[in-house]
């Protein structure tokens, strides 16, 4: 009888275990049939043309792009040597430099502006906020009439002052400068939008109790707002960033990488040694150098960021 | 908390000139769209007289319709397809458990590492290899699948209490029917701002369409923008605006109805 017993708890066990394994294994393939789309896409569009870049960037190419001399390190060599490759590496820096500070502070004032409670704010918002609907091609055709040598009106506005006018996108000195300027025009809708919300996620407790001790207002916005918005400044920072070294269209549009080179940014480099030089062997070596830059600053803020931060 | 009154005047002064400052570009370039050429000549803020010249123009002389028409079907696609492959990912993060997703999961996180910029020599041949230059397929294909949409999906759907999926196993409802009638409607907020936010970026993407056509026929509105800014004669200012602010109209309208869905929705996604 009670070997009985055994006998069939035995058999249960067995069956159970059989059935558990069966369960497991179909609930691994319904999750990955719900993940197979996007893994199928960003195998062919994502990892597979990062590994090609890499392969690529080891040989030189046809004029179709397909490999025809193995060449090693020699392209990595080549562009490090090459005056207009480091001329673009020291554009790039210089033009991070100028547009993510500035698209920054200037956000932060208008998110701190605007998120006063006040009444019709909410137009203030939205106009802040515009500039995200506008497009690089659209923005830059407003810019190019802005800067434009005669008729526009940064050099007419200059005039009525009594300066002489600048040769905004043509002067070598002007260029990168005309060009970032009109980049923090464009970045600031995004980056104002962000900034409010982050301000208005800190608790209103904090101010009513400074209110209380009598505290002025910058002494709230140095203890109070600044270091609660710290999180999200941090990734408003990081994306700009990363938006200033993949900076293309405003480039194209308004200079052509000229005058001198000296507003041709990464991005547009590889872009002309790619698709005007037919170079796929040596614009790939540039992309994997455009890559490494771009996955340092992804690792630094995720690593600073404790993950708390995902953005595309 | 209430400002004393001294301090709300300064508030709206700074507020009123940097309105001013900011939306100065947009505002001359509306302006210069309904000027005649002379007005533009001669330097005028406010037209003397009000002409609808300069659109006609632009559509005379121009693709404008088949731009536009070609920038609406490539947004809508790829706003279609980011929400149905996110929302499936999300799902599948979500309210589904297997082994190897927490490996998954990472893998869409370094997904995020690699900019589409560095990427762009390969998939630009395998789009001609595939026979895609001038197709909508090889304008949208490449933008279905996104990390972030993943992530601010995953996030809502995270909200949506884990009993109602008890409870519907037990009822013997199967996965995509709970995906479709429970939590589909459940997180529609953030299906309409992911929506918004995919179909604004599409509409003003640059670099690819400039790459993926070559003629005409399937050419998008943005890339039609650079080729009527260099073609045209630069005393043609007025033609040139009326195109620029045809370009910007749809986005900044849905920015305008969706701005208070857009930047909840988007700092959800960033921050959490």
């Amino acid at each position: 009888m009670s070997d009985l017993t055994v006998q069939i708890d035995k058999d249960y066990t067995k069956e159970f275990g059989k059935a558990k394994k069966l369960q497991r294994l179909k609930s691994f393939f319904k999750g990955v049939l719900f993940l197979l789309p996007s893994i199928i896409l960003f195998s062919v569009f994502l990892f597979y043309p990062l590994f090609k870049t890499l392969y690529l960037s080891l040989f030189l190419t046809d004029a179709s792009g397909a490999t025809t001399v193995f060449v090693g390190l020699d392209n990595y060599q080549a562009i490090f040597t090459s005056p207009l490759f480091l001329k673009s590496l020291e554009v790039t820096f210089l033009f991070v430099l100028y547009t993510v500070p500035g698209t920054v502070i200037v956000s932060l004032f208008l998110a701190v502006l605007a998120n006063e409670k006040l009444r019709g704010i909410g137009i203030f918002r939205t106009l802040f906020s515009s500039t995200m609907g506008i497009s690089v091609a659209a923005a830059s055709v407003f810019w190019m009439f802005l800067f434009h040598p005669t008729m526009g009106w940064l050099n007419q506005l200059l005039e009525n002052l009594g300066i002489e006018a600048i040769g905004w996108l043509t002067d070598p000195d002007w260029a990168l400068i005309s060009v970032s300027i009109s980049t923090i025009w464009m970045n600031l809708g995004f980056t104002f939008l962000i900034l409010l919300g982050g301000l208005q996620s800190i608790d209103s407790y904090l101010y009513e109790s400074a209110d209380i001790d009598g505290a002025s207002y910058f002494y709230k916005l140095r203890r109070i707002t600044i270091p609660m918005l710290s999180p999200t400044l941090f990734f408003v920072i990081t994306v700009s960033f990363i938006n200033a070294f993949q900076t293309f269209g405003q480039v194209d549009m308004l200079t052509r990488g000229g005058p001198q080179n000296e507003t041709n940014v990464i991005v547009y480099s590889i872009y002309q040694e790619a698709f005007r030089n037919y170079q796929h062997g040596a614009a790939s070596a540039q992309a994997i150098v455009l890559f490494i830059v771009i996955l340092l600053l992804t690792l630094i803020q995720f690593k600073l960021g404790e993950r708390k931060v995902h953005y595309q | 908390m209430t400002l004393p009154k001294y301090q709300k005047v300064i508030f709206y002064l700074l507020l009123t000139v940097s309105a001013v400052v900011i939306f100065a570009p947009a505002v001359i370039a509306f302006s210069m769209s309904f000027m005649p050429n002379q007005d533009i000549m001669s330097g005028r803020i406010i037209p003397t007289t009000f002409t609808l010249d300069n659109y006609v123009a632009v559509f005379d002389r121009f693709p404008l319709f088949n731009f536009l028409l070609n920038s609406l079907i490539v947004s809508v696609v790829i706003m279609i397809g980011q929400l149905v492959l996110s929302s499936l990912a999300a799902y599948a993060f979500v309210f589904l458990e297997f082994k190897g997703r927490d490996i998954l999961f990472f893998v869409f996180i370094a997904t995020m590492m690699v900019p589409f910029e560095a990427s762009i020599i390969p998939n630009f041949q395998t789009i001609r290899d595939m026979g895609w230059i001038n197709t909508y397929t090889g304008l949208t294909l490449p933008f279905f699948a996104m990390a972030f949409g993943t992530f601010l999906l995953r996030q809502s759907f995270k909200q949506i209490p884990k009993e109602l999926k008890e409870a519907s196993e037990i009822a013997g409802i199967g996965d995509l029917k709970f995906y479709l009638t429970v939590v589909l409607p459940m997180a529609k907020t953030s299906l309409v701002t992911l929506g918004v936010y995919g179909f604004l970026t599409s509409w003003n993407m640059y670099l690819w369409p400039l790459l993926a056509t070559t003629d005409d026929t399937t050419r998008t509105v943005q890339i039609g923008l650079r080729q009527l800014q260099s073609q045209e004669q630069l005393n043609e200012w007025g033609v040139i605006m009326a195109g620029a602010i045809i370009v910007v109209l749809p986005t900044l309208i849905l920015l305008f109805l969706g701005q208070k869905k857009l930047q909840k929705g988007l700092a959800e996604g960033a921050l959490k």
